[in-house]
């Protein structure tokens, strides 16, 4: 049957509740009870605590306990899950990074918590700590293979890379950086920690994925994985930071259990900057030969990035060069470096959006160098199947992407664009955009409920994306009722259980389980009424019935579901199904590609950098809701001039200390840094990604997009600047 | 101490602290969730609302400067059915994540109603102290035209 909702650019479901402000977040859920904690966190970046003075908090009234490492709960187990990150949860007095919890007050009232945090006094003793990577860059080291990005191995060779950049007519051979970032969705990260006797804990968590919290909670307090629930209704965006469970998780739960109490914990803006994560600083050299038609000849891709003394996170920026242009010699690289910060994590597009950035930049040195149009060079190299992997993309639409790109935005190469009659400088670039396609295993279970209406759930979260409307389209087609009479609910680790909303995954994976789950449901609802002697339908074969609204049709005669759970007593009925990939998926690169183009104007006194239009044009499989996917898209690329031209979490190399810790001093794109903002799509039906045909649209927004708005500044000033992000004072 | 304040229209008595800011005691007392915190200190305007008919970001006020004042939240700016705007922030995708949203919604009512031209600039500069960070602000500037569309 053809879909008809799935597709269609409906508004989301969620919207009323969203602009009522009816909509209950992680740290909106009434609890009865509640007590509210506060976390104290470290000045130093290495060290250890002395002493904590508890005696003028504890003396406040209303506070119930001041929690150190000295009179903490002794955790059961203090090892995370493989995969997870390392946790800093008061069971021991070692400080590993600034802004590390220390201690944790727990009040009666918020106020009364945040005042009594104030009066603790911890002494520190420090020792020497460096944040600086070029003091560690010695001792830069190869990461295991799993904790790559895809279990890939750190390196890869092709062909001779050496001989293929001694052979080229022109090479280019820098090293670009991105800096330190911090994810900073708006919605703080909240939890909610209920203790329902000795061994039962519910959570209700800002999190991307309850499954993952549901897992080291009950790891870390040694319980089987059903004595805990994490809950998250509406989570007010992720990114990134909010995909693994970290200390706060934790020290909410044992707050709770050492007072006896619900606890509510919420993070201050300030406390978000380390202890949550953020994008590592990467330093990557690239070394890309040609020959005079812009034919790659070599590319080589070397990336170090950073990661804290006690975890490996590795952002695998060189993976992008892995699969976007064809060249029979190549070498990618990953080394990491330990400082004593907090363990970075994935941030938007990890690994595209700071290798992209690198990778695109060089692409348009070499057209620079080689006086060619960059978009022609980019064909001259254009891969119809992955380098790297020898496989075939299983679909592949950038040459559309560009040509659609390069026409919506009226590219025409210029070496040197002229300024504007009041003195402003105009530029152009552009860049290609890439993000691989994750399918991770996901299951939903459809109940059809005897008044006709459906209830499909999958315990996947919606950061704001639009999961809720999007499961709702693809459920009521896959049923066959009108979305009015199906409701997808999410966010509890009671349901059927989906991967982390991360990775762009959350849309292939969800979608295809609740496709398969809601086709389940249709068949067995039409077997039983074939068999059924008091329907109407009683002897038709499956295969010649229709289904329409809820209404079963063959032969001129009709039924309903409603009807049919009816006759067989009423109680619901239902069907599970799980979705994922697949031997045959391995056959296949699978990634979305994109083109982005931008024109940038520069103030030649001041330096500073405004994009005046940025065109996106993208294939990302099918959409399943262009209404929700142009806002996705629109964010991405939006966090992209974030990357080209604010954002950067600024360390004082001599303490360790990040200083940009608001958004005062961490500077998001605000509405005057934006002005037109054009994504596209080119539709691709792909049959071997996953049953819903999706590639993921979460992340690609941003890949490419630094890069293209770098490009556009050199066509405007002729400086190339290779560390982001372009302030005034790199361009003066 | 006791004070009281009108909220939403009707009359609040309260027993807080002078000095608790006016977005704790409509989230944590009056369970007036709508009203958001991004920050805390007046950077994002997550937890904006009106202060007799003034847009403020609420934590940045203690309580006390609000006795005896009209405060406003989201929750007040419509009774059954949606405002324009809020219909208009559904329609247009002014909306992703949410936690922007109420404090949006009451900046641009604000603006709405000085009866100002919502011109691009205009609009930009009415909701200039709202972050976001997932729609990338042109819906939510899209969002405030088209109600005044609407409206006027």
């Amino acid at each position: 049957m053809k879909p008809t909702i799935t597709g269609q650019p409906l508004a989301r479901i969620d919207g009323h509740a969203k602009v009522t402000g009816a909509a209950r977040y992680s740290a909106e859920v009434q609890i009865s009870g509640v007590a509210y904690g506060v976390l104290v966190t470290s000045a130093c970046a290495r060290g250890r605590i002395l002493a904590i003075e508890t005696n003028d908090a504890e003396r406040e009234p209303g506070v119930l306990a001041v929690i150190t490492p000295k009179n903490a709960l002794r955790l059961p187990d203090t090892k995370v899950p493989e995969n997870d990150r390392v946790v800093q949860v008061l069971q021991d007095d070692r400080i590993v990074y600034s802004n590390q919890p220390v201690a944790l007050v727990v009040a009666e009232t918020l106020e009364g918590a945040m005042h009594a945090a104030l009066l603790v006094k911890v002494h520190e003793e420090k020792e020497p700590a460096t944040v600086r990577l070029d003091d560690e860059i010695k001792n830069a080291f190869e990461p295991e293979p799993q904790s790559a990005s895809g279990k890939k191995s750190a390196d890869q060779v092709r062909g001779d890379p050496a001989r293929g950049l001694r052979e080229a007519a022109m090479r280019i051979d820098e090293t670009y950086q991105t800096p330190y970032e911090t994810h900073n969705p708006l919605e703080p990260h909240a939890t909610t920690a209920v203790w329902n006797g000795p061994d039962r804990l519910t959570v209700y968590d800002a999190t991307q994925g309850v499954f993952g919290v549901r897992k080291k909670l009950a790891k870390m307090f040694a319980l089987p994985t059903g004595n805990v629930r994490v809950l998250t209704k509406f989570v007010g965006g992720g990114f990134g930071c909010k995909g693994t469970p970290w200390s706060h998780v934790i020290l909410a739960a044992l707050a709770a259990k050492q007072v006896g109490r619900p606890v509510k914990l919420v993070l201050t803006r300030p406390q978000m900057f380390g202890m949550v994560g953020g994008r590592p600083l990467t330093r990557q050299r690239l070394s890309v030969g040609a020959n005079k038609q812009g034919k790659l000849t070599a590319l080589r891709h070397e990336s170090v990035s950073t990661t804290s003394r006690f975890d490996d996170f590795l952002e695998p920026a060189a993976s992008v060069s892995r699969h976007s242009y064809a060249c029979e010699n190549m070498a990618t690289s990953h080394r990491l470096v330990r400082l004593d910060i907090a363990t970075p994590t994935y941030m938007r597009a990890p690994g595209e959006a700071t290798g992209g950035f690198a990778l695109e930049s060089a692409i348009d040195e070499l057209a620079h160098a080689l006086k060619m149009d960059p978009l022609a060079l980019r064909l001259a190299s254009y891969a119809e199947t992955d380098p790297t992997e020898d496989k075939p993309f299983s679909s592949k639409s950038l040459r559309k992407c560009y040509a659609e790109g390069a026409r919506r935005f009226g590219w025409a190469w210029n070496k040197r664009s002229p300024a504007r009659a009041d003195g402003m400088l105009v530029g152009v670039g552009m860049a290609t955009s890439s993000y691989p396609a994750y399918f991770s295993k996901a299951e939903a279970l459809a109940r059809m409920l005897p008044d006709g209406t459906a209830l499909v759930t999958s315990g996947a979260v919606d950061l704001g994306g639009g999961t809720y409307t999007v499961m709702s389209q693809v459920a009521a087609d896959a049923i066959g009722l009108p979305m009015d009479r199906v409701r997808f609910d999410l966010g509890d680790s009671e349901m059927p259980e989906a991967p982390r909303s991360g990775g762009s995954q959350t849309a292939a994976s969800c979608a295809s389980a609740v496709l398969l789950a809601g086709r389940a449901l249709r068949d067995k609802l039409v077997r039983m009424a074939v068999a059924d002697a008091g329907s109407p339908l009683l002897g038709a074969r499956p295969d010649e019935v229709l289904i329409e609204n809820g209404r079963m049709t063959a032969n001129g005669r009709t039924d309903s579901f409603a009807d049919v759970v009816k006759r067989a007593g009423g109680a619901p009925v239902e069907e599970r199904a799980r979705a994922g990939p697949d031997e045959a998926r391995k056959k296949w690169s699978l990634h979305s590609f994109g083109a982005q183009f931008v024109e940038v104007l520069v103030d030649p006194d001041l330096g500073h950098v405004r994009v005046k239009r940025l065109v996106g044009v993208f294939a990302g499989g099918r959409i399943l809701n262009a209404r929700l996917a142009r806002s996705q898209l629109m964010g991405g690329m939006v966090w992209g001039i974030g990357m080209a031209l604010h954002e950067e979490t600024v360390y004082d190399e001599k303490i360790g200390r990040i200083m940009t810790r608001d958004l005062a001093d961490y500077h998001v794109p605000a509405h005057a840094d934006v002005q037109v903002i054009e994504p596209y799509f080119i539709e691709e039906e792909d049959v071997h990604v996953d049953p819903a045909g999706v590639k993921g649209i979460g992340e690609i927004g941003i890949t490419g997009t630094a890069a293209a708005i770098a490009n556009a500044v050199f066509n405007a000033t002729g400086k190339r600047v290779r560390s982001l992000p372009i302030t005034p004072d790199k361009l003066l | 101490m006791r004070l009281e304040l009108r909220i939403n229209g009707s009359v609040r008595s309260l027993e807080v602290e002078p000095l608790k800011r006016l977005l704790d005691v409509l989230r944590e007392d009056l369970i007036l969730t709508g009203t958001k915190e991004g920050c805390g200190e007046g950077e994002c305007g997550a937890c904006a609302v009106l202060l007799d008919g003034q847009l403020v970001n609420s934590c940045l006020v203690a309580v006390c400067q609000a006795a005896g004042a009209s405060v406003v939240t989201i929750e007040g700016l419509s009774s059954s059915a949606l405002t324009p705007l809020q219909r208009s922030f559904v329609e247009c995708g002014g909306a992703q994540c949410g936690i922007c949203t109420p404090g949006m919604i009451v900046a641009g009512q604000c603006f709405l109603d000085s009866g100002a031209a919502a011109t691009d600039e205009a609009v930009r500069e009415a909701i200039a102290g709202n972050l976001c960070r997932c729609t990338g602000y042109t819906k939510i500037v899209e969002s405030i035209q088209h109600a005044a569309r609407e409206t006027r």
